[in-house]
């Protein structure tokens, strides 16, 4: 890898800087100010840019044209809409349970925060390092569904609560697949850290060197994960046709954009992981032979960040193609498809899995 | 033995069908630039071509002799589901075998009402009726949108039953 892509040099410079100017306490205060703007400020953009982008595809899928009216190729067609969600009246309905109505859109918005707190971006562009990020990501994740449910409950609206309610039995079924698929993962990767996984992929990315377990786990994930973040063919706790809006009908201006942004940024964090585990995060494609060292060598000077997030669009692309092509799936057969079929599917792949870890047969 | 059998099948044929649809999504989304079929319409009003079985608005077809195919049998009227057309007839001797035939004096057609059904040009037994490609239909007053469609001093051709 080149070192002149790593991040840290820039980080640790800043780093250095602040602690020549205040005490410890101060620099971690102002670190942790900055960051956190820095984190607010990348949710925010990249909400706008991943609504567009839905958008567009969609548009293309459909044989439309999509947003082209608000700026060259409507590209500022998102931040319009979003000003306009922020200048909108805040409508708290008078039948509903206000505090738990008013928090919900905050931990909806909190997990892909957290999140997002521990995903390598590029080399050294990670905010914190743990040493159980896969573990951590998981855990958090099931946290999403907690603020639908409450806002659907709390709506005391009965589109809201239905919405809520399925999305709950969904997301709870599923959680099962989406974490085994990562342990299968893990099987091979030896390590829980995020960084590690990345760096044991530095001769070849898992998706290749662990065949056929690893190809039916990326599958197996991209399903589950899908189904996770509430997008089509798995967006029954919205379900226009059906529910009005699900579980946000109730809810209007900003407090919608939350619902509506966290989706998006949960569908980043879903594919990042995906990418981590899988496409080798920001590593960049090597071949885990002797005679290919010239192509990893030119494989290393396009930088991290351009790996990471072409990586990252791929995977978001793939769901996006899922969800303008497959019509939405019933509840009874959405619980089927996880409880019959992934689940299964994900039980004998971790064996067969953990089978070619012990016998070394993998590249 | 045969469930799990089928149970592989239903995997094997679910995954098959999905990547056929898959496949027909990805050919429009690559072939985006050329299928797009959005008409961007104020813009293109110029080149704009409206397709010929476009519905626009009922018109009675004439000839270059200002002639026209209704005798006033009212069955358009008649075939109407909102009455948005009111046929008034007339009688005028024919001066060969000196019987009254009828003919038609006003066909009126209220354009306000008209879903644009079609039913009226096909229930027409001389097909005296047709559907235009018009479109930017729109006016300022309720009164405009009452048309007589048999244009005035226009007479019945002549090779047209009764
Ligand atoms: S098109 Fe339909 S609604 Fe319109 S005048 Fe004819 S029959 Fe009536
Ligand atoms: S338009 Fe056709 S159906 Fe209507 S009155 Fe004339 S001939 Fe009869």
């Amino acid at each position: 890898m080149n070192a002149i892509y790593d991040f840290s040099i820039l980080t640790g410079g800043i780093h250095e800087r602040l602690s020549g100017l205040m005490s410890p306490t101060a620099v971690m205060i102002t670190e942790m100010v900055i960051i956190g703007t820095l984190l607010i400020v990348f949710v925010a953009l990249m909400g706008l840019v991943l609504v567009l982008a839905e958008r567009k595809v969609a548009a293309f899928f459909q044989l439309r044209l999509g947003p082209n009216r608000v700026g060259p190729w409507g590209s500022l067609q998102t931040l319009a809409d979003f000003l306009k969600l922020l200048t909108k009246e805040l409508i708290t309905t008078k039948s509903a349970d206000k505090f738990l109505y008013n928090l919900a859109p905050f931990i909806v918005m909190l997990t892909p925060f957290l999140a997002l707190g521990v995903i390598p971006f590029a080399p050294g562009l990670q905010i914190m390092d743990m040493n159980i990020g896969v573990f951590f990501i998981t855990a958090v994740s099931s946290m999403g569904v907690l603020g639908i449910l409450i806002g659907g409950w709390a709506s005391n609206n009965k589109y809201s609560l239905i919405g809520g309610m399925r999305s709950a039995a969904m997301v709870v079924s599923y959680e099962l697949s989406v974490t085994l698929a990562i342990m299968t993962m893990v099987i091979m990767t030896e390590s829980l850290s995020l960084s590690e996984i990345i760096a044991s992929q530095s001769d070849g990315w898992w998706i290749i060197k662990g065949h056929i377990p690893a190809l039916i786990a990326f599958l197996l994930y991209l399903t589950a994960s899908t189904a996770e973040t509430n997008r089509g063919p798995f967006d029954l706790a919205e379900a226009e046709s059906e529910l009005t809006a699900g579980f946000h009908t109730e809810y209007g201006g900003i407090k919608f954009a939350f619902f509506f942004l966290s989706e998006f940024v949960n569908m980043l964090v879903v594919a990042s992981i995906a990418t981590i585990l899988f496409f080798g995060g920001w590593m960049p494609f090597h071949l885990p032979f002797e005679w290919a060292v010239g192509f990893n060598h030119i494989m290393d000077f396009i930088p991290g960040i351009v790996w990471g997030f072409g990586k990252v669009t791929f995977v978001i692309f793939l769901m996006m193609w899922f969800r303008w092509t497959f019509p939405r799936l019933r509840i009874d057969q959405i619980l089927n498809l996880e409880w019959k079929y992934l689940l299964p599917m994900n039980l004998v792949n971790f064996l067969l899995m953990a089978l070619i870890a012990l016998s070394g047969f993998y590249l | 033995m045969s469930t799990i059998i089928a149970y592989f099948k239903g995997i094997g044929q679910g995954l098959n069908t999905l990547w056929t649809g898959m496949k027909v999504t990805g050919y429009y989304f690559f072939h985006a630039r050329k299928e797009i079929i959005t008409m961007q319409y104020p813009d293109n009003r110029d080149t704009l071509k409206i397709p010929e079985r476009f519905r626009g608005r009922v018109v009675m077809l004439h000839d270059q002799n200002n002639e026209h195919a209704c005798n006033g049998c009212t069955m358009c009227e008649m075939a109407c589901p909102n009455g948005s057309i009111k046929i008034i007839t007339d009688k005028i001797l024919n001066p060969e075998t000196g019987k009254a035939v009828r003919i038609i004096d006003k066909h009126i057609y209220h354009f306000s009402m008209c879903t644009l059904c079609n039913l009226c040009v096909q229930a027409c037994p001389s097909n005296a009726l047709a559907m235009d490609n018009s479109y930017e239909n729109s006016v300022y007053d309720r009164s405009e949108l009452t048309f007589v469609l048999n244009q005035p001093g226009s007479k019945i051709r002549d090779n047209v039953k009764d």
